[in-house]
This record gives C-alpha cells, sequence and structure tokens, in this order.
C-alpha cells in the first residue's frame, strides 16, 4: 500500500505486538479482555479443570467395557459399567420384539433412516420421493408385523425401542401434515363455520398436555367405538399422537400462509382460478417453502414427545431402556443406561436441528439482501 | 358473507339460488362440513352411552362428592384419605399450579442468564452455555426427569449419611431439607413492612415521573424504592423483636425433625422443569437481544445514555415484544409439562385424576375435568401474557 501514501517516505509496516496475534492474542480478545471475563474464565475454568478429568476417567479409563457379569462393574475403583449397555443392547434397541426376528425392527429402521436422510436432500424434492415413502412404509409395515412372504406374523403388542420411536414419530408426522394442512386453511377460511370449528379444535388440543391426549385415547376411545370393535394400544396412540400433532401443524402452516402476500391471492383471483386451483398452484407452494424448518423444529418436538407413550404402557425407546434395569443383575448402572439413551435421542435430534438450521439459511437466500 | 367480490352489486342485488353463487356454495360447504362434525360426535356419544350401559359403568360428576380414599404424598392444603374426590383434587390443581409457578420463575432467570452468557465475549462462557442449550434442548424432558428422579433416589445416601451442600441443607433419598424461620411476630412485621415499602415506592415511582415529564428534573427512584422497601421491613423487623431462631433440621433416630421437607419426586420435577425449559428461554432471550440492531445502542450511546441507560431504556423495551410471545409458549409448555409428574409420582392434578379414573371408572369425566382445568390454566397465561404484550408493544398509528 506504499505506493498511495502521500507525501513523505514510505511506512515500513510493522508488526502488531505479539500480544495482540496469535494464540496469545485470541486468548486475551477471548478469556482475559477486562477484569470481569478474566474473574469469569477462572472460575469457569477451575470448575472444568476439577470435574472433567474425573467424569472422563469415570467414562472411558477406568469403565468396563465388556463383562458377563456385572462382578467386574462392582469392583471398588471401577468406572462406567458400559458392559452393561453391551449386554443389554438388543433389549434396548427392539424392546419385546421376538428375539430371533429382530432383524426385521433392524432393517425397517434402516428404511426409516434412509427415508429420512433422503428427504433431507433437496435434490429428491419431487413427486417420485412420496412413492419412495409408500413403498418404505409398507415395507416397514411387512417386516414389522410379517405375515406374509414366509415372515412370522409379530402382535404389534411386542414391538418396541429404536423402530417404535421412528414408527410412532414418522407416521405421526406423515398422517398429521394434511390434517394439519386442512385446519390450516380452515382457520383461514372466510366460512365462519368451518373457521370457528378450526379454531376450536386446534385450540382445545393445544391448551392441554400430550399426556392428556395419550390416556383420552388409552381409555376414551375403547368407548367411542360400538360393541366388538377394537383397535390395540398402539394404534390408539398413535391416532392421538396424530390428532395432536395435526394442531400444532396447523399452527405452523398458518403462519406460512399470512406470509403470503395478500397480491398472490388477488392475482391467482383474478385468473379465474378456482379456491383449489389458487391454493395449490399459488398458495400453499410459497407457504409451505417457508414453514420447512419449523416444520423440521416441530418433528424433532414430536420425536421427544414419543416417549410419553410409558405413561400408557408401550414400550418405545425410553422404556426398554428402562425395562434394562429391571434385571437383578445388573443392578444399580441406571446412569450409564440414561446416559446411552440420551445420546442416541440426542444424535437424531441435534442433526435435525442442524439440518433445519443450514436449510433455513439456504432457503433464504434468494430472498435475503 | 362479509367478503365482497367485486364486479357484483352487493346492495340490493337479486340473490340467484345458483351453485355458481359463492355464498351459496360457502353455505351448503358449511352445513355439509357442520353436519359431518355434529353426526360424528353423535355416533361416538350414541357408541359411548351403548358401551356405558353394557359396562355397567356410571356417569355424572356423582362421584365428585364420595370419599377418595387414597392418600396424597405432599400437598399444599389439608387433606386426609376421608376427603372427597373433589377435595383430592383440587389437591392436584394446587401441586400443579405451585409447581409450575415456581418453575416459571426459576426458569425464566436461569434461561435470561444462559442466554445472556452465550452472548458473552468470553468464549468460555458462551461456548459452556451453548453446550448446555444443545444438551438440553435436543434429549426428552421425560428422560431428563427419570435422570434427576434417579440421582435422588439410587446416588444420595439414606438420611442418616445425608449430604450437606450448605449448612442446615440435607439432600438424601428422602428429599430435600432445610431450615425455614420459627413463625414470629417480627417476620410478619418484616413482610408488613416490605409491602408498605412497595406501595409506597409505586406512589413515589408515579409521582416522580410526572415530575419528570413536567420539569425534566430526575429523581433516583431506584435507591429510594430499594431503601423504602429493605428499611421498613427491617425497621418491621425489629419492632417485633428481631426474631432469629430458626427451625433447624436435626437428626431424630432414622429421619430429620424439623425444617421443612420436599419430597424427591417434587424436586426432581422442579429441576427437569427449570434446566429444560431454561435451555429454550435462553434462545429466546439471545435471539430477542441479537434482534435489535447495533445502529440502537450507538444512538443510545451518542445520545450520552449510560450503559445501564441504554440497557433498560433502549434494548429492553424493543428487546421484550420480540421475546414475549416466545415466552408465552414457553410458559404455557411449562404448565403442560408438568404433567409429566404423573411417570415420576408427584401428585399433580394429572396424576391424581388418573388414580380417581382408576377407583372409579369414571374416565369421561376425569378427563373433562383434566382437559377443563390445562384450558383455564392455558387461557389466563394466554390473556395475561397477550395483556402485558399489548402494554409493551410499540404504539403504531
Amino acid at each position: 500500500m506504499a505506493e498511495i501514501a502521500h507525501g513523505g517516505p514510505a511506512a515500513t509496516p510493522m508488526r502488531p505486538p505479539a500480544i495482540e496475534i496469535g494464540v496469545a492474542g485470541w486468548v486475551r480478545k477471548n478469556l482475559f479482555n477486562g477484569v470481569w471475563n478474566s474473574l469469569l474464565t477462572i472460575v469457569a475454568g477451575y470448575v472444568l479443570l476439577t470435574t472433567v478429568p474425573g467424569l472422563l476417567d469415570w467414562a472411558i479409563f477406568r469403565a468396563v467395557w465388556s463383562a458377563d457379569t456385572s462382578a467386574p462393574c462392582k469392583v471398588e475403583g471401577a468406572g462406567a459399567c458400559w458392559a452393561f449397555i453391551a449386554d443389554k443392547h438388543r433389549l434396548i434397541f427392539f424392546g419385546t420384539y421376538p428375539y430371533v426376528e429382530q432383524w426385521r425392527p433392524l432393517l425397517a429402521t434402516g428404511i426409516l433412516l434412509v427415508l429420512i436422510v433422503g428427504s433431507c436432500d433437496r435434490r429428491f424434492w419431487n413427486r417420485s420421493l412420496m412413492i419412495y415413502w409408500a413403498v418404505g412404509l409398507v415395507l416397514v409395515a411387512v417386516l414389522m408385523w410379517g405375515g406374509v412372504f414366509g415372515l412370522t406374523y409379530v402382535s404389534n403388542l411386542d414391538w418396541g425401542g429404536l423402530p417404535l420411536t421412528l414408527i410412532m414419530a414418522v407416521v405421526g408426522c406423515v398422517f398429521a401434515f394434511p390434517i394439519g394442512l386442512v385446519l390450516a386453511l380452515g382457520r383461514r377460511s372466510h366460512m365462519p363455520i368451518i373457521r370457528w370449528l378450526s379454531v376450536s379444535y386446534i385450540e382445545l388440543i393445544r391448551g392441554v398436555p400430550l399426556i392428556t391426549v395419550l390416556i383420552t385415547a388409552s381409555v376414551i376411545f375403547p368407548l367411542f367405538l360400538p360393541a366388538g370393535v377394537s383397535i390395540d394400544k398402539l394404534l390408539r396412540a398413535q391416532v392421538g399422537l396424530i390428532l395432536f400433532e395435526a394442531a400444532y401443524i396447523a399452527e405452523i402452516v398458518r403462519g406460512g400462509l399470512q406470509a403470503v402476500p395478500r397480491g398472490q391471492h388477488e392475482a391467482a383471483d383474478s385468473l379465474g382460478l378456482s379456491f383449489f386451483q389458487k391454493q395449490r398452484k399459488i398458495v400453499l407452494p410459497q407457504a409451505l417453502r417457508m414453514v420447512i424448518p419449523p416444520l423440521v423444529g416441530n418433528f424433532i418436538g414430536l420425536f421427544k414427545s414419543t416417549t410419553l407413550v410409558i405413561v400408557i404402557g408401550l414400550f418405545d425407546l425410553l422404556n426398554s431402556a428402562k425395562a434394562a434395569l429391571t434385571d437383578l443383575n445388573w443392578r444399580g448402572f441406571s446412569i450409564e443406561l440414561y446416559i446411552f439413551t440420551a445420546a442416541i435421542y440426542f444424535i437424531f435430534c441435534y442433526s435435525m436441528s442442524k439440518y433445519s438450521q443450514a436449510l433455513e439459511r439456504d432457503l433464504n437466500k434468494g430472498t435475503r439482501r | 358473507m362479509a367478503v365482497q367480490y367485486g364486479g357484483r352489486p352487493a346492495q340490493g342485488a337479486r340473490w340467484r339460488l345458483s351453485w355458481n353463487d359463492r355464498n351459496v356454495r360457502a353455505i351448503v360447504y358449511q352445513a355439509l362440513a357442520l353436519l359431518a362434525v355434529l353426526a360424528g360426535v353423535w355416533y361416538f356419544i350414541d357408541n359411548t352411552l351403548d358401551n356405558l350401559a353394557r359396562l355397567g359403568l356410571a356417569s355424572g360428576f356423582g362421584f365428585m362428592d364420595r370419599e377418595a380414599a387414597f392418600p396424597i404424598g405432599e400437598s399444599l392444603i389439608d387433606y386426609t384419605p376421608a376427603d372427597t374426590y373433589a377435595r383430592a383434587l383440587l389437591v392436584g390443581i394446587v401441586n400443579t399450579l405451585y409447581v409450575s409457578a415456581i418453575g416459571i420463575l426459576l426458569a425464566t432467570v436461569a434461561g435470561t442468564i444462559i442466554g445472556i452468557a452465550r452472548l458473552s465475549q468470553n468464549w468460555l462462557i458462551a461456548k459452556l452455555a451453548s453446550v448446555y442449550v444443545e444438551l438440553m434442548r435436543n434429549t426428552p424432558l421425560l428422560l431428563q426427569l427419570f435422570f434427576w428422579y434417579m440421582i435422588f433416589l439410587e446416588l444420595l445416601p439414606g438420611a442418616r449419611q445425608a449430604l450437606q451442600p450448605i449448612p442446615d441443607v440435607f439432600l438424601s433419598n428422602r428429599g430435600m431439607r432445610f431450615p425455614v424461620p420459627v413463625a414470629a411476630q417480627g417476620w410478619t412485621l418484616l413482610l408488613a413492612g416490605a409491602v408498605l415499602g412497595l406501595v409506597a415506592t409505586m406512589v413515589t415511582a408515579n409521582w416522580a415521573r410526572r415530575r419528570q415529564e413536567a420539569t425534566g428534573q430526575q429523581f433516583p427512584i431506584a435507591w429510594t424504592g430499594l431503601g423504602l422497601i429493605v428499611g421498613l421491613g427491617a425497621l418491621g423487623w425489629l419492632v417485633g423483636g428481631a426474631p432469629t431462631a430458626l427451625d433447624r433440621p436435626v437428626m431424630r433416630g432414622f429421619n430429620f425433625a424439623g425444617g421443612v421437607e420436599v419430597s424427591p419426586e417434587f424436586v426432581a420435577l422442579l429441576l427437569g422443569l427449570v434446566t429444560y425449559t431454561a435451555a429454550f428461554i435462553a434462545e429466546i432471550v439471545r435471539g430477542g437481544i441479537l434482534a435489535i440492531s447495533q445502529g440502537q445502542t450507538e444512538a443510545a450511546y451518542a445520545l450520552g445514555l449510560r450503559r445501564g441507560m441504554v440497557l433498560r431504556l433502549v434494548i429492553l423495551p424493543q428487546a421484550l415484544r420480540v421475546i414475549i410471545p416466545p415466552m408465552t409458549s414457553q410458559y404455557l409448555n411449562l404448565t403442560k409439562n408438568s404433567s409429566l409428574a404423573v411417570a415420576i409420582g408427584f401428585p399433580d392434578l394429572v396424576h391424581l385424576a388418573n388414580t380417581a379414573i382408576n377407583q372409579t371408572g369414571q374416565a369421561i369425566e376425569g378427563i373433562a375435568i383434566i382437559m377443563a382445568v390445562y384450558l383455564t390454566i392455558s387461557l389466563s397465561i394466554s390473556l395475561f401474557m397477550n395483556w402485558y404484550n399489548r402494554r409493551v408493544a410499540l404504539v403504531e398509528r
């Protein structure tokens, strides 16, 4: 830059003081800029130094990784008993599904994961995705239930573990979406009765905890059906989840609908499009695009909420894990179990939330100034 | 129909009974929808009545006056198993409100601190806060509740070897026990003095505001208020004989006597609700602060305001507008999530109503009560927060 300096000899560039660059500079700028921050750093650093090594020691260095009995874990000074998880992993992942048939839920879980991960890629966002999903869900149903192609029939009362959690979340979302869409359109309708019905449903469901909906599904649904007709516990819980989720999806979609400018509606009207043509070709494509990130967030919530089915006695991932605690040979390793289960939930939810953030940035690219 | 469509005279037009008329179609659609809903409801009610008659189940709210005959672990109001179901459910409502109210208060404080910590210039603090938020938000609340409850039941020692993190506060698998002041006139007077101070502060603040608007002169209302509340409170305490006696927990035999005990269920539930909701509130607070453009801060400094005034007069009033609507839904979530108490055995409304349902078989009435109570709570919180939101909202033309 010496050429553009005005007058005088060209200034020789001076290196900044060593304390302002490199590691020292970073530490000074981010950890010790001022008395208050230095104090905070020292306190936080002290707490970390006193806890983290002990935790690592417990969780990794002194941990028992494999053992057939709990004896090595009960030795004085033994760390985390991961051998317990290793011994019980089939129960945790698949619940009470018949032991020899557990390759089927494993495969079903794989299919669901491929579908979910595949749907995250925007290259696949087209009509054929729906076909893949339909085929995938049928495959999952065939694998889980069996009864055809030489597979033995497994009652859905024996389903459990991770596949059950995934199925409940995925099916809940897939079926709740169309209902939510209709409710959202209904809430914005010009027709007072339709609007009133939608608002009542949405506010009623959103005002009560999921647990009450699940208890309703478990004890009151059977009373609603004619004598002799009965649907099993899992299906009732699933219906409860769908009805609950629909109200929340409706509110998210409504947010998207409200964000579509009025001019778009008027333009569609002036083209002479019918209500459904207008919604399908003009309004919904714009509205739904905007609400994809909050819908992913909502799915994370649903994924976490499926744990509540424990209250009506279904064996989802969390309840299957808790079932492992009842083994008298492995008592007293609840912490390891809860950490392991939490890690599974965390991996799913964290990756989905990171994806939703990336997607939001991506979708906003066109409109961001 | 209120909506008018261009081109067609709205008033005095001939009303054609034709499928091409938008209003005719609207009426038909609505009639059909209403009919479908009513038919569905009628079908379910009919089935239900049939089933109730077939199973010999009673209906109606008559059971509310009968004896509940089950004990409740903890209650803020007097209750014995000889009391009625109505009273038992009232205990549940009070417990739900109690845990929710404390939870909302603590979660707001913790969440605000963590949210600000995430924005800290201190890298270590910001990272720690992020790790906390991500861990809490991405694992199910129920799992966290089980975790906290397990820590109480399995990791804490029995009452005889109770941990003592702070002198006179005991943690054991029976719950938490802490000292409380012995009831004395001095404490009552302290409270009365503080309330009096609060009223005096509000009156003074009103006067100070009007004076500043009229003359521009400021009055140190914060310090005056603090002085009034603390001073009058201390005065009341002194007049009442300056009591210092504490009811301390003491080991007697196998358990503690004295002090106040809260159950492991309550502590686990409260801890779970607060730590979980605080993570969400932290994100809301962070978002609210980030939503205020840097220019606002710079402009405020350029006017010569001090740091505290910038925060109080410029940043917070604007951030609150962004924060309050999502905060309302977090408060509602916390209240609704308190129903997870049923999984760890804290006697909240859902838990006790569930017990009542199991004992009487009257599921419909039980669930109707739960839903009615939650809807009332949700509606009240919404109304209050909407009122508060209107107060802080931007006044537009």
